[in-house]
């Protein structure tokens, strides 16, 4: 097979150009095609949400949809301001979610550490329960957890949104594996300088860990950022109310009609973020979700 | 000296385990735990409350609503987990090809991942509007007209199927990718050297080597669906026939215990959810082997 068109000659690449359609000038068209179509199907969704909150609401409602907004208008983005407090509940979502996420790493990587670089009595049964409640589906914790948090008297406060999320069984694991991979020599040469094992954790373990840090942290930022159904019970005043919550109450407008100008502005606002952050970091965002089988 | 060392080292594995431990005991173990208790009570958040014993199992066997809800269930998984998985395998053999522009493809399938639900269900809901969405209005095109979409139980089913599809085929995808990227060059060579066609490596080496992929894939969107709830509370049009009919598990729970304050009907309608998914989970880890083929190490 022609190979001339492959950019690397790796095996990737190699097993690439045995696989594909050809090197056909049809097969060519087809792949190009199809990587079009593909393209447009995921991102005209976010187009149009985008070209819609652009629009005046009496341009909205047209039965031949423009996908260039014409006159191109902010009016939805100032009702928006005006139905609920932009700033505030920007505020809440980023606090919650970036809070959250470092001490979801701090806890998950300092009981990773325990699990993967010390040596203890009852470590692998403790280690067990931990994977064990990674089996528990959400939904069996989300009535419980809502009655403690409401004996505990942190109804519609950050600690309701961020404590409970400080633990995750998943955040350990991964954290473990990692960790288990790193070389015992360096931590012996720190003992025989004198070092604890907090310096350890703090200065050997950590440092070489980066890469499962990011995973774990994009993955969790991503699950705060945009969690629903537990903020929707537990976080339902205007002072603690996060952008899905926040987002989600525009429906249901004082007019019967759905401003959906208003609602897909709202909708940008609050998927804006998310969607930066993963361009920039794609790689991470990849690999959270993936090793976390777990969907966002 | 060693039991002083010892002693100084419980510390230290105290210390970092401490944070971590009494999260999973107070906000796993405990909730849990309490959630089993009081799915054999009666409880409406305001008075004590009150040991019924089976009673809610009971009520749930006659309860009409949670048998729509687990209809429901099922008949969003029969047609989402097929589609998703297919289209997703599909997606996968298509992304594994090197070609100019490929990163951006892959690229573009990832983003309705990393949306929020709420986002990813009220743009459909938009774009399912019977009069101005874009759907109906491509349908006209094609001189068809198109239904009502998110006000009609069964169409509005058809609506969120295809919305979950969208938002996860790039995650199945990129689950498949991985398995993929797993399996020797040798293969492919010996093959090809045997003179074996394209359809014939897919179909007797790259599907048998993918298929742990395929069962993990299946696992996890089985798990996954059967607690599927944001884009059932969200999407269906405010007051219509959907609204009204379609509910699935989770919402059904949701709404005992967040409308109704029955907080033990709900925690009882909740383990039967979890002992279904353990269920499913077992009964899949037990037909694997018959059809997965695992590599000899």
């Amino acid at each position: 097979m022609n190979q001339s068109n492959t950019l690397s000659l790796d095996s990737a690449s190699k097993r690439a150009a045995d696989t594909s359609i050809g090197d056909s000038w049809t097969g060519k068209f087809a792949r190009y095609g199809m990587m079009v179509v593909l393209i447009v199907v995921m991102v005209l969704p976010f187009l149009w949400m985008l070209s819609t909150s652009l629009k005046p609401q009496q341009y909205i409602l047209q039965t031949v949809p423009q996908l260039i907004p014409d006159p191109l208008s902010f009016e939805s983005y100032t009702k928006l301001a005006e139905r609920i407090d932009l700033v505030r509940v920007f505020f809440n979502s980023f606090f919650v979610a970036i809070v959250g996420t470092a001490g979801q790493i701090l806890v998950s990587a300092m009981a990773a550490f325990a699990f993967a670089r010390m040596q203890w009595r009852g470590r692998d049964v403790v280690f067990v329960l931990y994977l064990a409640t990674m089996m528990i589906p959400s939904v069996a914790l989300v009535i419980p957890q809502f009655i403690l948090v409401r004996q505990l008297g942190w109804m519609n406060s950050y600690s309701a949104l961020i404590i409970p999320a400080l633990f995750s069984a998943f955040g350990t694991f991964l954290l473990r594996q990692s960790f288990l991979g790193l070389p015992k020599d360096f931590e012996e040469a720190a003992f025989v300088d004198g070092a604890n094992y907090f310096t350890i954790f703090w200065r050997i373990v950590l440092p070489l860990s980066q890469p499962a840090l990011a995973t774990l942290g994009v993955f969790s930022f991503m699950g705060l950022w945009n969690a629903y159904l537990w903020p929707l019970f537990v976080a339902r005043q205007d002072a603690v109310m996060t952008l899905p919550v926040a987002l989600a109450t525009l429906q249901s407008g004082p007019r019967s009609l759905t401003e959906w100008n208003m609602v897909m502005a709202g909708s940008v606002i609050a998927v804006l973020p998310i969607l930066v952050a993963y361009l920039l970091a794609q790689r991470w965002f990849v690999q959270g979700v993936v090793s976390s089988g777990i969907k966002g | 000296m060693a039991g002083e060392r010892g002693l100084q080292k419980w510390k230290w594995v105290a210390f970092f385990l401490a944070p971590s431990l009494s999260g999973l005991l107070l906000f796993i173990c405990y909730p849990i735990l309490s959630s089993f208790w009081l799915a054999f009570n009666d409880w409406n958040l305001l008075t004590a409350p009150e040991f019924v014993g089976l009673a809610n199992f009971e009520e749930l066997v006659g309860d009409a609503a949670f048998w729509s809800a687990l209809r429901y269930t099922v008949t969003f998984i029969a047609l989402y987990v097929p589609l998703v998985f297919v289209l997703g395998l599909g997606l996968a053999l298509f992304l594994n090809r090197r070609a100019r522009g490929m990163l951006a493809v892959r690229t573009a399938t990832f983003l309705p991942v990393v949306a929020s639900w709420v986002v990813v269900s009220l743009i459909w809901k938009w774009i399912f509007n019977p009069s101005y969405g874009l759907v109906n209005y491509g349908l006209k095109l094609i001189g068809i007209e198109g239904p009502a979409w998110l006000f009609e139980p069964q169409t509005a089913v058809y609506a969120m199927v295809i919305t979950s599809v969208w938002k996860d085929v790039g995650y199945v995808a990129l689950l498949y990718l991985g398995g993929l990227q797993g399996i020797s060059e040798t293969y492919y060579e010996a093959a090809r050297i045997d003179g074996a066609t394209r359809w014939k490596s897919l179909r007797h080496i790259t599907l048998p080597l993918l298929s742990p992929t395929m069962f993990f894939v299946a696992i996890t969107l089985l798990i996954n669906y059967f607690q599927m709830f944001e884009q059932v509370w969200l999407m269906p049009m405010r007051d219509s026939a959907a609204d009204r009919q379609v509910e699935v598990i989770v919402s059904e729970v949701v709404k005992n215990a967040f409308s109704y304050n029955r907080m033990g009907y709900a925690s009882a309608m909740s383990w039967v959810l979890f002992v279904l998914i353990f269920i499913i989970t077992f009964v899949q880890l037990r037909l694997q082997k018959r059809w997965v083929y695992y590599e000899s190490e």
